[in-house]
């Protein structure tokens, strides 16, 4: 991956070119939705159907494959061209993948929570594009067979492939696919590809292929890979923006001479969202930004937030949790659990909390823009989550339409969702509208975690209802919480009548057999921008979820793992995964001066189960993590150790939200404002992590949020288990711990 | 503006900057070297790690008018060919996830190696302690540098 500026990515109006003469190559447009081919087929790209995916083959074989996602360190930038390669039979070696510009009708992603929107998010790109990348390598592999079978007049059912090659055995011949591109013809649609004819798994080459890596690491240890705040575009200016510390907050008052003073500033624009420093360096607009900063006011009379304290907030969302005036929406049902808790012979009853957390992407957010002299025209330079929602966005401002926003996407310096809201590339096109120059905005970390659009604080009212045997037959969950949803995706939020799709995932427990079940949400309205982070609403749902199945076993007097089993009976994945991490961890075994916690967790079809080593330092009140085992289902797997390196990275990203992690809010700001007071978990607190795939053939299912969710849950669960004392707040700082056990 | 004058990856470089403009957005913005990267500001991250005369600095926190004379070597120098001992254990161990911190971890650990060849776990750790990676490849950088410290 060496993408620059000036190399474009691939655009959906590319001329029609017949047999590519001179161009070196030949271009498949293959329509097709809902995985099945339905739409038109053209040889080149200015096809108004529904193309979804392409494959251009170089006279020198070269395989370019488009990516419809962003990466950001989950791999999909590898793992979805190896998808179609896969089905192409193509040679792995040549491959290059380029990133698919914004256009969801050919790129969009088929699954339910995108619907056929084009985005990088929730670990959906695998198990939402497999199918439909497989059938697309597919077609294109039946176009070039046709070709040969038509070249040399020979059946086509006589024709294999070895990788980028058509072979007809009965005559020895082969031929390379840089060579059929020369002469191939297109059909007049395309080839029709059912699911029968796709590659049984025993015949895969590429994917679950454990010696094929990323192709984007090389780039990453020699300084070449290009991220969004790399770009260098010609007559480029410098922009930083003061922040303002919360969404309707507006400059009031700006005293700008000194930053105008700063050599190399240019202008200071007093703007809705802040203030922007333009300068002819970075240094210049940082500095400007900084003078700006000590005297710059706010006037916060139209920001719902400005009230907002999130310590002192905390009785009202208690008392929310058991209002029944409260109007709560369910998410979750099953049965009636109300009349369970109502007849319950035992009623047990417990609740906890999570703070706001910050998702720290190492890369600051950053967005180049350039905006045409008529304004009617843009392009950026940005990584983003949301290519297309940048471009309706961009279009929004400068009242075009998307299709003359062209977004050059760039490798992102980690997302965990922070790249999904499109603030920043909204706050870059007004001032490079203002300036009409190319502008690089960098914000500083200091901005960057004023602007933050953290994962909601949340806080959770448990029930669970026992039966005369003791056993458990109803299960009430009430979040009091912000509406992710509501910031981050409004017309999904309205479509589902004020449900909250982000935040209440993971109340649901499918696969825990309880007869009767309510999992409902209550809302608050803060003024706080909440967004997605890594985890989803796994990242505190399964917190209060796992953390309350061990509360009812203790009151059983069950052994949490056995307790498990018991309820999973019916998904034999989820008791697969449970009992390889047992097994991992050796669940029976005592320690000394340490305990084992453990967690279930499922996210859209991917299982995983957690068990944590501990021990505590009671006089400070750390706790130490020695050991965390992971087992994972997810499914058909693609690339086993980017599998694995998922899993764990997010499982030590769930490590730090569960010990370290929490933004304070005072009169709707955030308190902290860099790593010296938002710290997160650095390499001295690593545990071993042991981790291990489960094999299932369920097909294959995301790896991105998985990691998170059994950490928290389980390190509470141990240190109940060591000390009797119950944990129920997230994070679990020294300063919490000590609260809580003395 | 102050002219500083210094050798960077091996070759001469004059800059002409305010002075106490960060030695990392010399680096990065007048030399257009990128693969080294902001972090934070205030040395608390260590993405933007360099060598200067052979010592891990952060380049955030050091003002460029400070390295006249001096020797700095970025990512882009730390071998001819990206064949540096850890560049290619950080390709056998698939290190990299977003990698954006990478250039930095790579950086630290070099000097580790250059003065113990053999470092201990514990010596590695409190090495690099001071780079975050928010991807959590702590364990893989661990095993890089260990693969890496059997070449050296």
């Amino acid at each position: 991956m060496n993408t620059t500026p000036t190399q474009k990515t691939p655009d959906v109006q590319i001329k029609r070119r017949h047999f590519l003469a001179g161009v070196g190559g030949l271009t498949f447009a293959i329509g097709l939705s809902e995985g099945l081919i339905t739409g038109a087929f053209a040889q080149s790209n200015d096809s108004k159907a529904s193309l979804s995916a392409w494959v251009t083959i170089g006279y020198d074989d070269t395989i370019s494959i488009m990516t419809p996602t962003g990466e950001m360190g989950q791999g999909t930038l590898t793992a979805l061209p190896l998808i179609l390669a896969e089905e192409l039979d193509a040679d792995w070696s040549r491959v290059k993948p380029e990133y698919a510009p914004p256009n969801p009708q050919i790129f969009g992603n088929p699954h339910p929570i995108l619907n056929g929107g084009q985005a990088t998010l929730a670990s959906i790109a695998i198990p939402g594009y497999f199918t439909k990348m497989r059938i697309a390598g597919a077609q294109a592999r039946r176009i070039l067979m046709d070709a040969v079978a038509q070249k040399w007049n020979v059946p086509l059912s006589e024709l294999s492939t070895e990788p980028s090659t058509v072979v007809h055995a009965s005559s020895g011949r082969k031929i390379r696919y840089g060579e059929i591109v020369r002469f191939a013809t297109m059909p007049a649609e395309a080839p029709k590809i059912s699911p029968e004819d796709l590659k049984p798994a025993n015949r895969f080459r590429l994917i679950g292929n454990k010696s094929i890596g990323r192709l984007d690491v090389p780039s990453k240890v020699n300084g070449t890979a290009q991220y969004g705040i790399d770009v260098q575009v010609p007559g480029m200016v410098f922009a930083s923006v003061l922040e303002s510390p919360m969404e309707g907050a507006k400059p009031d008052f700006v005293y700008s001479a000194d930053a105008l003073d700063i050599p190399g500033v240019l202008q200071v624009l007093p703007l809705p969202f802040g203030v922007a420093v333009i300068g002819t360096t970075v240094e210049a607009t940082r500095a400007g930004r900084n003078a700006l900063k000590i005297q710059t006011t706010w006037n916060t009379s139209g920001a719902v937030a400005s009230i907002f304290d999130s310590e002192l907030a905390k009785p009202a969302y208690e008392r929310h949790a058991k209002d029944p005036q409260a109007k709560p929406l369910d998410h979750f049902k099953r049965g009636d659990a109300s009349t369970s808790l109502q007849s319950a012979n035992k009623i047990i009853e417990s609740s906890y909390w999570t703070e706001h957390c910050y998702h720290a992407q190492m890369e600051p957010m950053n967005c180049t823009a350039h905006v045409a002299a008529d304004e009617k025209s843009a392009e950026l330079w940005v990584g983003t989550q949301t290519p297309f929602l940048a471009t309706v966005v961009a279009a929004g401002i400068l009242k075009t339409t998307p299709d003359k926003i062209r977004i050059n996407q760039q490798l992102m310096g980690g997302g965990f969702g922070r790249r999904i809201a499109a603030d920043i590339i909204a706050q870059t096109v007004v001032i490079a509208n203002a300036i009409k120059k190319p502008v690089k905005l960098i914000l500083s970390r200091e901005d960057d975690m004023a602007a933050a659009r953290p994962r909601p604080m949340t806080f959770h009212r448990m029930q669970a209802a026992l039966d005369p045997q003791g056993q458990l037959v109803g299960w009430h969950h009430r979040i009091v919480a912000e509406n992710v949803d509501a910031l981050a995706a409004p017309p999904r939020f309205n479509a589902r009548g004020g449900r909250d799709y982000i935040g209440w995932n993971g109340m649901e427990i499918p696969y825990y057999n309880v007869p009767n079940v309510m999992a409902e949400g209550v809302r608050e309205i803060r003024g706080m921008r909440v967004q997605p982070l890594r985890g989803i609403g796994s990242g505190h749902n399964k917190f209060a979820v796992e953390c309350f199945v061990d509360e009812v076993a203790i009151a059983r007097n069950m052994d949490p793992l056995a307790m498990r089993l018991d309820l999973t009976q019916q998904e034999p994945r989820a008791q697969a995964v449970l009992q390889a991490v047992a097994e991992m961890a050796d669940w029976k075994k005592l320690r000394q001066g340490r305990a084992l916690g453990l967690a279930l967790g499922e996210y859209h079809g991917t299982f995983s189960a957690g068990i944590v080593e501990v021990s505590l330092n009671k006089s400070s009140g750390k706790i130490k993590v020695h050991h965390i085992w992971l087992s994972v289902d997810p499914g058909l797997v693609i690339q086993h150790d980017n599998v694995l390196a998922q899993l764990e990275g997010a499982a030590v990203y769930g490590l730090s939200l569960a010990l370290i992690e929490e933004l304070n809010i005072q009169k709707g700001a955030v308190v902290q404002s860099n790593f010296n007071d938002y710290p997160v978990l650095r390499m001295s607190d690593m545990p071993e992590i042991h981790t291990r795939i489960v094999s299932s053939s369920a097909p294959p299912t995301g790896m991105g949020e998985i990691g998170v969710l059994p950490i928290a849950p389980a390190i509470s669960n141990a240190i109940f288990k060591l000390t009797g004392q119950r944990l129920n707040h997230l994070p679990m700082s020294p300063k919490r711990v000590k609260k809580v056990i003395t | 503006m102050s002219s500083v004058s210094f050798t960077i990856n091996g070759k001469a470089a004059k800059v002409e900057v305010e002075p106490k403009t960060p030695l990392l957005w010399v680096i990065r913005e007048h030399l257009n070297l990128t693969g080294t990267k902001f972090g934070c500001g205030i040395a608390a991250c260590g993405a933007c790690t360099v060598h200067v005369n052979g010592q891990a600095v952060r380049s955030c926190a050091v003002a460029a008018t400070g390295i006249a004379g001096k020797t700095v070597t970025t990512i882009e120098g730390l071998s001819s060919d990206g064949n540096h001992p850890l560049q290619r254990a950080w390709v056998a161990e698939q290190v990299p996830q977003c990698g954006y911190c990478q250039s930095g971890q790579i950086m630290q650990a070099a000097t580790l190696l250059a003065k113990n060849k053999k470092p201990t776990h514990q010596q590695i750790v409190q090495h690099m302690d001071g780079n975050i990676c928010r991807c959590g490849t702590y364990s893989r950088i661990v095993k890089a540098i260990q693969r890496a410290s059997k070449e050296v």
